[in-house]
């Protein structure tokens, strides 16, 4: 049941096979011409190679959280949100509890990060905990911890690693060639094979040029794989597509854009963080599949909640395209049925509404900040600075004076 | 010689496919058995929550003396059955979310104990709670069709056959009881 990733997980792979195989090239021939040297050059691709995947593969995470600025919470700082994530932990089957963050930004978006199961994060911004449900915080959820899951972050993190070491490599290459006079210069010094030479510089020239647009192809099309079977799985765990379908079209409809986030991060999020309105339908050079195609195939798995479901959903909409799992994959794995809209196990059906979503993503965000709150006695909640010296303040309604707890 | 060779590389070749298969078998089967683990780690948690419950809702509830003793006896029982085998610990269970039901639906008539904060984080938690049990069987249910198809399946069946692999049981809600049982609302 659970096998299925692994023939797209091959797929992937060889995929970031042809890129390292495009970096060496790149490196080989940009040494080949204006190193004098391909093996110096290909030496020095492997090289930028090794260090990156490093860093990549050993601070990823820190890195990625760092860069989103998100923080740490304790299942008692958001109980939901962490029930949540465990609820799909237990569905997904992963061993490790992941660690959960909070971005305090208004716009709508998630990402998880993380080498493996054993070290992996989910990371919300507080935007989308005040706008989603809980059904729809459950689909987003299940999304992410489908890329843990599907090994999608290690994949992805050492895809963007190798895009960038060849844009990187093709940029140095590009400015030695601008400046390249002294290179030409020591190479006619040596005479002969000059009309080779000329060949090779501009095969040189164009692959410099062609390499990172090659790349990011590549890129773009692993990662939006990746996006279709993290929602197909997102569907199997919940058991309720629908739920990862409304989210969203929340998603879509909000303007607000992730401020944290930049080209190299884009494709950790469940939603592209720079997404335009109204982009076109298949769009090759976006990390994310359109919101409204995702809406429209997890709405047509009428059938039931399994990863057949969503080929079958997807093939629907694709008109007869290249499946996103295989059939041989999907063998065997059974019927799956959807859960009603209410679960029927579900205990208190009172959701909390908007108001107190975003009433309690606050308070959680002035105590992530050290801010203390007092409750005075007319009702309102005042704020205390972590730097506020005094042992009392003075409630600004009604004049009262309340004591600073952790200040007596 | 050359029919040697061949014969020889027939025999790797199925020795390799033994080998491969049944790890494939034992993987399923410890997943299984994990997956069995976790249903009974969120059971527990459910009989932890209920003293929890129950001392939040005593000082409201001076008239219900009677429900709440039936949820503290429900939940002994459902406590002392574990390990009693599936069929008497699913029971227990049922009788325990018959009993918490009962209770769930006075609060009805206690609108100060609906404001109650420890009740809310109460509700929050025993919402997850029988939402991580209903994931856990889940997950438990999807192992357990891996493994019998495995079981069951041409080429796999030999191999398990030959190393006496049993079908896996799945953990179905037979009992309406327990289906309908929690389903209360608060509001």
């Amino acid at each position: 049941m659970w096998e299925q990733v692994r023939s797209n997980r091959i797929r992937s792979v060889v995929l970031v096979g042809m890129m390292a195989l495009l970096l060496l090239a790149v490196g080989y021939l940009l040494g080949w011409a204006f190193l004098d040297s391909p093996i110096g050059g290909l030496a020095i691709a492997l090289v930028i190679l090794a260090v990156l995947n490093l860093i990549a593969f050993f601070q990823g995470d820190n890195i990625m959280l760092a860069i989103s600025r998100a923080r740490k919470i304790k299942p008692d700082d958001h109980p939901r949100l962490y029930n949540i994530v465990e609820e799909m932990r237990i569905a997904s089957g992963l061993e490790r509890m992941p660690d959960v963050y909070i971005i305090d930004d208004p716009a709508m978006n998630a990402f998880a990060t993380g080498r493996d199961a054993q070290h992996a994060s989910v990371a919300v911004t507080s935007g989308l905990l005040q706008a989603l449900n809980r059904d729809e915080l459950q689909g987003v959820i299940g999304h992410e911890i489908a890329h843990i899951k599907n090994r999608d972050v290690l994949l992805m993190s050492l895809c963007g690693v190798l895009l960038g070491a060849i844009v990187l490599l093709a940029w140095y290459g590009s400015r030695m060639m601008l400046f390249g006079g002294m290179a030409g210069g020591r190479r006619s010094s040596r005479g002969g094979g000059g009309s080779a030479q000329g060949i090779i510089i501009i095969v040189a020239i164009v692959l410099a040029i062609l390499a990172p647009i090659m790349a990011q192809l590549i890129y773009f099309a692993i990662s939006r794989k990746r996006e279709y079977m993290a929602d197909a799985s997102s569907a199997l765990y919940t058991r309720y597509p629908e739920g990862l379908a409304s989210a969203l079209e929340k998603l879509a409809g909000s303007k607000v854009q992730v401020q944290a986030a930049n080209q190299a991060t884009a494709p950790a999020y469940i939603i592209n963080p720079f997404r335009e309105k109204g982009r076109a339908a298949a769009d090759l050079t976006s990390t994310h599949p359109p919101i409204s195609e995702r809406i429209r195939i997890l709405r047509s798995m009428a059938g039931g909640a399994s990863l057949a479901d969503y080929n079958q959903a997807y093939r629907t909409i694709h008109k007869g395209g290249k499946p996103v799992f295989s059939a041989a994959s999907l063998a065997g794995a059974g019927t799956v049925g959807i859960r009603a809209a209410v679960p029927e196990t579900a205990l208190g059906e009172r959701e909390p509404t908007k108001v107190e979503r975003t009433r309690e993503v606050s308070d959680l965000m002035w105590r992530m900040n050290e801010y203390e709150t007092v409750n005075c006695d007319c009702g309102t909640k005042l704020k205390i600075p972590p730097d506020f010296k005094r042992s009392n303040v003075r409630c600004p309604h009604c004049g009262r004076i309340n004591n600073v707890r952790s200040r007596p | 010689m050359i029919a040697l060779y061949v014969v020889l590389g027939i025999l790797l070749l199925l020795l390799l496919f033994v080998m491969v298969t049944y790890n494939g078998l034992v993987r399923l089967r410890n997943q299984t058995q994990n997956a069995w683990a976790q249903i009974d780690v969120q059971l527990k948690r459910r009989h932890d929550l209920i003293p929890n419950l129950v001392e939040t809702v005593k000082g409201y509830m001076q008239h219900e003396r009677e429900t709440l003793e039936a949820v503290t006896n429900a939940r002994n029982l459902a406590q002392q059955a574990i390990g009693k085998g599936v069929g008497a610990q699913s029971e227990a269970e049922q009788g325990l979310s018959g009993a918490l039901s009962r209770l769930l639906a006075v609060v009805e008539n206690y609108p100060d104990l609906k404001a109650n904060q420890n009740f809310l984080a109460l509700q929050e938690e025993l919402t997850s709670t029988e939402n991580k049990i209903s994931f856990s069987r889940q997950y438990y249910n999807d192992s357990v069709l891996g493994l019998n198809n495995k079981v069951q399946m041409f080429p796999s069946n030999f191999v398990a056959n030959m190393t006496g692999f049993k079908l896996g049981e799945f953990f179905e809600v037979e009992a309406p009881a327990e289906r309908e049982a929690p389903k209360v609302s608060f509001s």
